[in-house]
């Protein structure tokens, strides 16, 4: 559904992205991961047709995103980062002016934003500004949906919003997901990874790696440690000082510790060393990698 | 006085919606407390009538030893605050900002050049000195931002999502500041959507529905709800949120 | 045609829940009306006036008397000597003085530390004693034409349209454009199937609408508060307005493919805009005496010859044929903008 060969694309001094490859199969959930200022806005703006690369090709539905742009725009539902409603239009008015926008109506594809617009009915005369983000959020998704696209753009749809109507968002994608919508989201929450059927994980305009969640994690090459202490601060201080260590982070209650070689002594040694340093109490486990330990590797490289 | 913040039933209606619904709790010095809730549980709300920019309807509140409904100008002088937002002034330099905010927290003269060569230092910015704030990346123009907000040495520090979109390295070394303030006894009074680092509290509370439905160590609060992490915890408790919306 | 109608149909809304810009909007002309009416008056009344008759006969005594009589001139008593009146504009007791030679002759004197006010009152002065009866004034013989009593609501009504027009069509046209860029709501529209002509139509209709209120606002106040004949066809007067709201619309669609923010917007059309029109356009500075440049530069403000045209129209009751040339000028302008703007018009961001 939608092909990236070679994108580059600079602001003045500032490079945006640098050749970025990927591609997003139909039916797919596909997450470009990774903070602000990572390029994922601009990619989404070539793949819209709002503005042009510098170099390289994007296809999306197999037209050409330079030349096809009348196609391309109605076929594609978009989602730009800040919430791009009518603060001053009511939210039945909001959806009704993006469905004859689209040339559609509310009533003609009501079946699709069913599941989510119920949820903000109750506050249908409500104007859009007084909404709060998680319910914007959802007004939002439902415009975009609202002309039934083939596949979907979602610019950073949960950033600001709290934990508890991310995880709803993320289950309505789910199920958009399921009825056969391609779906092409950004977030910085690392933590969303695993929501996505495949991943980009971009950081300052480069794509760091492209695969399923799993694969990535998979390929995550050191051994990974978490550590747990009384003292957790100074055990952090102290752990960048370890000989042995490869980089060491702190996630949340635990540290995470990767050393620098998967040879057999090495947790042994690591054992002693936390000893004599004091911390006899430390718990140690080895564990499986998430995908915040993977960006940060693939960052440091 | 070891409490910096201490409240006891503070409440805030407006109109027949009561936004923060009789809140008693304390923050002690040099603490990192964790200010949690779901979007409309009243964040927004308590943290104003701390910082002494809205009048509570009911309750009392001291911060940094000061009534927040009558002595809000003091209140003003002992904290030091930052959002995602806003913070810096894109088009000034790097010192040109630390010089505004320095003066306008009373440091002047020598003082403020010694503190302005400093925080330069402790951030590695010496080289970006005279760099517009708008083109530097933003984890830098967070802790730069951080550091301003500190720069008057205030009781508290309030962090309203620090670290929104900042990249998972510098988001820990962020947090490392907040670490290092804490241990100079700054009080760091911070929310956050990430939930890893609601681990990094000392303490934390979870705000539903305008009321503190827990507060507690992260530790305290798994074990108090069998959870694996404080995401868990979150959820749980966000969860029986009834009113879904501000 | 459906996409259109519902977008103008928001516009509307947009306009209609921000109640206070739309009581600024339909409220300035008239309080604009009334400012520069009956506060910010250019008329000229009751001017210090001396008088030094030689002759005193009965001709000069009616000739005082008619003086005495019209609102502009006060007298201000008896003076025996030349010297004597020069005494009293130094002293600034006086700013005019009518002296009338033993044979009849008269002269006037006017107070030129300002020059507009001494040529009206000198205008003012010949023009009545021209009409009492005495012989005219030895060398000058001026008649005022189409605007006897040299009203400045004449002058300023055309120049208020020209003002109001201006500001509500470009500022709020462009205003109104460049607000949906900095929501986002923009990006949406482009990557719809949206013709994107339909945005700016969308956006010029409702304030053309507006426009045409304040058209018919000023005029029905100046026709019957402030007594402002209308000589020529009121169809041609509102078809000129019209055609001049275009004009404005285009610049504002132009001033909003050239900004970002909706500060930069106002600004732009606040002071590139607004100032010729109330400098250049010979609303309050008559053209003829600026320097060359400023003549040259008048001539690309549409509101000069928008400001021409009605006046001509209004006062002197010219036909649509007499004011071909504004008209086509006006015509022009309208085609070029458009053309300019609509292809700077992006498609993309």
């Amino acid at each position: 559904m939608v092909i990236c060969r070679n994108i580059n694309k600079t602001y003045g001094e500032v490079v945006a992205l640098r050749d970025i490859n990927l591609h997003v199969r139909k039916g797919e959930l596909f997450g470009l991961i990774g903070p602000d200022g990572a390029g994922k806005t601009s990619l989404f703006r070539i793949l819209v047709t709002l503005i042009l690369p510098d170099s390289g090709q994007a296809r999306v539905n197999g037209l050409d995103v330079t030349t096809s742009l009348k196609e391309i725009r109605r076929s594609v539902g978009y989602m730009p980062g800040r919430f791009s409603l009518y603060q001053d239009l009511s939210v039945e008015e909001n959806l009704k002016f993006f469905a004859t926008v689209f040339n559609t109506s509310v009533e003609a594809n009501y079946e699709l934003i069913r599941d989510i617009y119920v949820q903000i009915e109750p506050f249908r005369k409500r104007r859009a500004g007084k909404l709060s983000g998680g319910m914007k959020q959802k007004l939002a998704l439902c415009c975009a949906l609202i002309h039934s696209p083939e596949i979907l753009f979602l610019d950073e749809p949960t950033t600001g919003v709290d934990p508890v109507s991310r995880v709803e968002f993320w289950d309505m994608l789910d199920r958009l997901r399921q009825r056969g919508i391609t779906i092409m989201v950004s977030t910085p929450y690392m933590d969303e990874a695993s929501r996505c059927n495949r991943i980009a994980l971009m950081r300052d305009g480069r794509a760091l790696s492209v695969d399923t969640p799993e694969n990535i994690r998979a390929s995550f090459s050191r051994p990974l440690y978490a550590l747990r202490s009384a003292g957790m601060y100074a055990l952090l201080n102290d752990l960048r000082g370890y000989e042995g260590a490869h980089s060491c982070y702190a996630f949340g209650d635990a540290h995470h510790l990767t050393l620098g070689s998967e040879a057999d002594g090495a947790e042994a040694e690591l054992r002693s060393w936390l000893d004599r340093k004091g911390y006899a109490d430390a718990q140690l486990s080895r564990i499986e990698p998430c995908i915040e330990d993977c960006f940060m590797e693939l960052a440091r490289q | 006085m070891n409490n910096v913040i201490e409240t006891n039933q503070l409440t805030k209606r407006f109109g027949s919606f009561t936004a923060v619904n009789s809140i008693s709790f304390s923050v002690g010095r040099g603490e990192i407390f964790g200010f949690l809730g779901a979007n409309g549980a009243g964040k927004t709300t308590a943290m104003r009538m701390l910082c002494g920019l809205s009048v509570p309807t009911s309750g009392t509140a001291r911060v940094a030893g000061f009534n927040v409904y009558n002595e809000q100008e003091k209140i003003k002088k002992s904290i030091g605050y930052m959002s995602q937002k806003f913070s810096l002034y894109a088009d000034l330099r790097v010192w040109e900002n630390i010089r505004l905010f320095g003066g306008i927290y009373g440091i002047h003269g020598k003082r403020l050049t010694e503190k302005t060569d400093e925080l330069l230092d402790i951030l590695d910015l010496r080289g970006e000195r005279n760099t517009m704030v708008a083109s530097l990346p933003l984890g830098w123009k967070q802790k730069l931002a951080f550091s301003v907000a500190i720069i008057h040495e205030p009781a508290i520090v309030f962090l309203d999502e620090p670290t929104g979109g900042v990249d998972p390295a510098t988001r820990r070394q962020f947090w490392e500041l907040i670490y290092q303030a804490s241990a100079r006894g700054i009080t760091a009074f911070v929310t956050t959507h990430y939930m890893d680092e609601a681990e990094y509290c000392n303490r934390v509370s979870v705000m539903v529905d305008g009321k503190i439905e827990a507060l507690d160590a992260p530790l305290a609060l798994r074990q108090k709800y069998g959870a694996a992490n404080m995401n868990e915890v979150f959820h749980g408790l966000a969860r029986k949120a009834q009113r879904s919306d501000e | 045609m459906r996409q259109l109608q519902s977008f103008i149909i928001k516009e509307f809304y947009h306009i209609l829940r921000d109640s206070r810009t739309l009581m600024i909007l339909l409220i300035m002309p008239i309080v604009q009306i009334m400012l520069f009416g009956y506060a910010i008056t250019t008329d000229i009344k009751s001017t210090p006036t001396a008088v030094l008759d030689h002759s005193f006969n009965t001709e000069t005594a009616r000739m005082i008397e008619q003086l005495q009589a019209s609102e502009y001139f006060e007298l201000y008593g008896e003076v025996r000597s030349i010297d004597d009146v020069h005494l009293l504009f130094r002293q600034g007791k006086i700013r005019m003085a009518v002296i009338v030679s033993p044979t009849q002759e008269v002269q006037l004197l006017a107070d030129a530390t300002n020059p507009n006010e001494a040529t009206s009152l000198v205008q003012y002065a010949t023009a009545i004693i021209n009409s009492s009866g005495m012989q005219p004034l030895a060398g000058v013989n001026v008649q005022l034409l189409y605007n006897p009593q040299l009203k400045g609501a004449y002058n300023f009504v055309p120049g208020i349209m020209g003002l109001l027009l201006i500001l509500i069509c470009a500022m709020m046209t462009s205003v109104g454009i460049v607000r949906e860029k900095e929501t986002g709501t923009m990006e949406v529209l482009l990557v719809s199937p949206m013709n994107p002509f339909y945005i700016v139509l969308a956006k010029a209709t409702p304030y053309l609408l507006i426009s045409l209120v304040n058209i018919a606002t000023i005029l029905l106040l100046s026709r019957y508060l402030l007594g402002v004949p209308m000589m020529g066809s009121v169809a041609l007067v509102v078809g000129l307005a019209l055609l001049y709201a275009l004009v404005a619309l285009c610049l504002g669609l132009l001033i909003s493919t050239m900004v970002a923010t909706q500060q930069a917007a106002m600004l732009i059309s606040g002071i590139v805009l607004m100032l010729p029109v109330i400098m250049l356009s010979g609303m309050i500075f008559p053209i003829e005496n600026m320097p060359w440049l400023l003549r040259v530069i008048a001539h690309i403000v549409p509101a000069k010859w928008f400001i021409t045209a009605v006046k001509d129209v209004m006062i002197k009751g010219l036909t649509a044929a007499e004011i071909w040339h504004e008209l086509s000028i006006l015509t022009a302008m309208v085609l070029g903008l458009a053309a300019f703007s609509v292809k700077r018009f992006k498609i993309r961001l």
